[in-house]
């Protein structure tokens, strides 16, 4: 009883927000990825566009709410998700055709693209703090929660309540059905096919008849719809502040690169694997072990083994561990 | 005049001196043709300029008395000319298979027959064919690049250095499978360092020196000419 009310605080604390939030960081390190892998830069810009998106979520959710169309138990935010996906897109295509697509032309250096991103990535973190300003917003509504700890207490009679989020559950339900989809596309149909074989030669690729526009064009589009649904979904867990995007920019690069840069599967393994390194050791655990240990044994402290304040420090450790002794990543991609 | 020709060829890199100057190669269907020469004597760009890697300066690239010298080289693919590059001719993270549906990615029609017949051509391919390409060995890559030029039905294949960085016997079997790959009505030039094995399954050959055509003549006649014996193939 006693051992199954600790796995109860582990779930509810740990394991499943460590499954929520590296589903949000899975999808921005895809996004890294393909962008690296494809484009040939590390994009600076990655956290600004996943707000980006959002923000269009955000104010297309406030307008739905006035008109008062909604989507009953679930938030109004996911009917939104197409309209912001083209916003997202043509934005994308935008800061591509006037400012990326130079500097590919004139075949720059990686490093010369990636401080363009940078700058890509002030102008769009202007452009949000002018069309929605730099404050917190909510705009989850519909059901909060699919499970309550006082149902789940009632149901089962422990004394630990499980509690899932609505947030929790859609978040992980569409990252699975849309990280399936994009895994389909790209090994088992001939464009994603040619985005690969693009990325893994280009000289060769050109030879062999590939368009490089319309590479360049696919995976502009792959990245708005993956920087949108994981910006929104973020944003849904825990609210819309623009600036937090930016600094989720150090666990989503290190997600990609953990998972092998360039390989968009080692990046969604990377993204979980960052949530629970960040989760777990930032996790109190005093009340989980109240739980296993004798009474004179409880821990006096929060057992906890850093603040969670140093969650950023987490995956900057590793990122810094893998580029010293695994560049390539778990995963194998290409090294930095 | 031959099927596929390169005349009096002038070309050299960005703003660079001339690589090849006035070069004249040609091939016809059904041929190999082999170009040979000491180190740095243009022999890849004269292959390059053929394929409209690098513009000419002066001269012409034609193909069935076509003029292609403006074309790009994606144009020039479209036009029935191959290309295997020396270096990174595979895409080494892609399995066989999928490096041959990229090698007919022009093509819609036929895709599995075209396939078949490569695999009949080079039957470890068939074996392979969803094993990842990076993991195979040297020879056995050279044959998915070559299997990858043939994709597009060529009707002119370049290769530049087939053999490079294979073991002996190795060679051997990949000169079969050149003949093969001529045996199907393919003109085939090919740049080579190992001269005496080349020449002996080339039908012509022309040895470039600084840039220019020094000899030219039938295999054999390169083989038993005793001046391009001494200068080119030590002995």
């Amino acid at each position: 009883m006693e051992f199954i009310n600790a796995i109860i605080v582990l779930l509810n604390y740990t394991i499943i927000p460590a499954l929520t939030y590296g589903s949000q960081l899975a999808l921005g390190a895809i996004f890294v990825t393909l962008i690296y892998g494809i484009l040939r830069f590390a994009n600076f810009a990655t956290g600004d566009m996943m707000s980006f998106g959002t923000m269009f979520a955000v104010l297309l959710t406030f307008y739905f709410q006035s008109l008062g169309i909604n989507l009953g138990i679930l938030p109004t935010a996911l009917l939104t998700i197409p309209f912001a996906i083209i916003m997202m897109i043509l934005y994308m295509l935008l800061i591509d055709k006037y400012v990326f697509s130079y500097y590919r032309i004139k075949k720059s250096p990686p490093v010369q693209l990636a401080m363009v991103s940078v700058g890509v990535m002030f102008v769009t973190q202007a452009i949000i703090r002018i069309i929605i300003g730099p404050f917190d917003r909510t705009f989850l509504d519909g059901q909060k929660f699919i499970l309550k700890a006082s149902e789940f207490k009632e149901m089962t009679g422990f004394s630990e309540g499980l509690t899932i989020k609505s947030t929790q559950a859609i978040t992980i339900v569409v990252t699975i059905i849309f990280v399936s989809i994009l895994f389909w596309f790209l090994n088992r149909t001939k464009t994603g096919t040619s985005m690969r074989a693009y990325s893994d030669n280009e000289d060769l690729a050109l030879l062999s008849g590939i368009d490089p526009k319309r590479v360049v064009l696919i995976t502009w589009v792959i990245a708005g719809i993956l920087a949108t649904i994981g910006g929104i979904l973020y944003g849904l867990d825990k609210s819309y502040r623009p600036f937090v995007y930016f600094n989720n920019m150090l666990p989503i690069f290190a997600a990609a690169i953990v998972g092998g840069i360039g390989n968009p599967f080692g990046a969604f393994l990377g993204g979980y694997c960052i949530a629970f390194a960040e989760i777990f050791l930032t996790y109190a655990y005093k009340k989980f072990l109240s739980y296993l240990l004798p009474e004179a044994l409880e821990p006096d402290s929060l057992m906890q083994v850093l603040s969670t304040d140093y969650k950023f420090a987490v995956s900057f450790s590793i990122l810094v561990i893998v580029l010293l002794f695994r560049p390539t990543g778990i995963f194998k991609g290409k090294v930095i | 005049m031959a099927f596929f020709e390169g005349n009096q060829m002038t070309a050299g890199y960005d703003e660079g001196a001339d690589i090849i100057s006035s070069c004249t190669i040609n091939v016809n269907k059904g041929e190999i043709v082999a170009i040979l020469g000491p180190n740095g004597a243009g022999k890849s760009t004269a292959m390059k300029a053929m394929l409209g890697l690098l513009n000419l300066r002066s001269g012409d690239v034609t193909i069935a008395g076509k003029n292609i010298s403006d074309l790009n080289p994606q144009d020039r693919v479209k036009r029935g000319i191959s290309f295997v590059p020396q270096t990174r001719n595979v895409f080494a993270g892609l399995t066989v298979r999928e490096n041959l549906e990229i090698g007919a990615f022009l093509r819609n029609d036929e895709l599995d027959k075209i396939i078949e017949e490569i695999y009949e051509l080079f039957p470890i391919l068939s074996d392979k064919k969803s094993q990842t390409v990076g993991e195979l060995s040297g020879g056995q890559r050279q044959q998915v690049a070559l299997g990858r030029a043939l994709m597009t039905k060529p009707s002119v294949l370049m290769l530049d250095e087939p053999t490079a960085g294979v073991s002996p016997i190795v060679m051997d079997e990949l000169f079969n499978h050149i003949i093969k790959v001529k045996k199907t009505n393919v003109a085939i030039i090919m740049v080579e360092q190992n001269a005496k094995q080349a020449l002996s399954i080339s039908d012509r050959g022309y040895v470039l020196v600084t840039g220019k055509n020094k000899f030219e003549g039938s295999g054999k006649q390169l083989l038993h000419d005793p001046e391009v014996r001494r200068s080119f193939l030590g002995a």
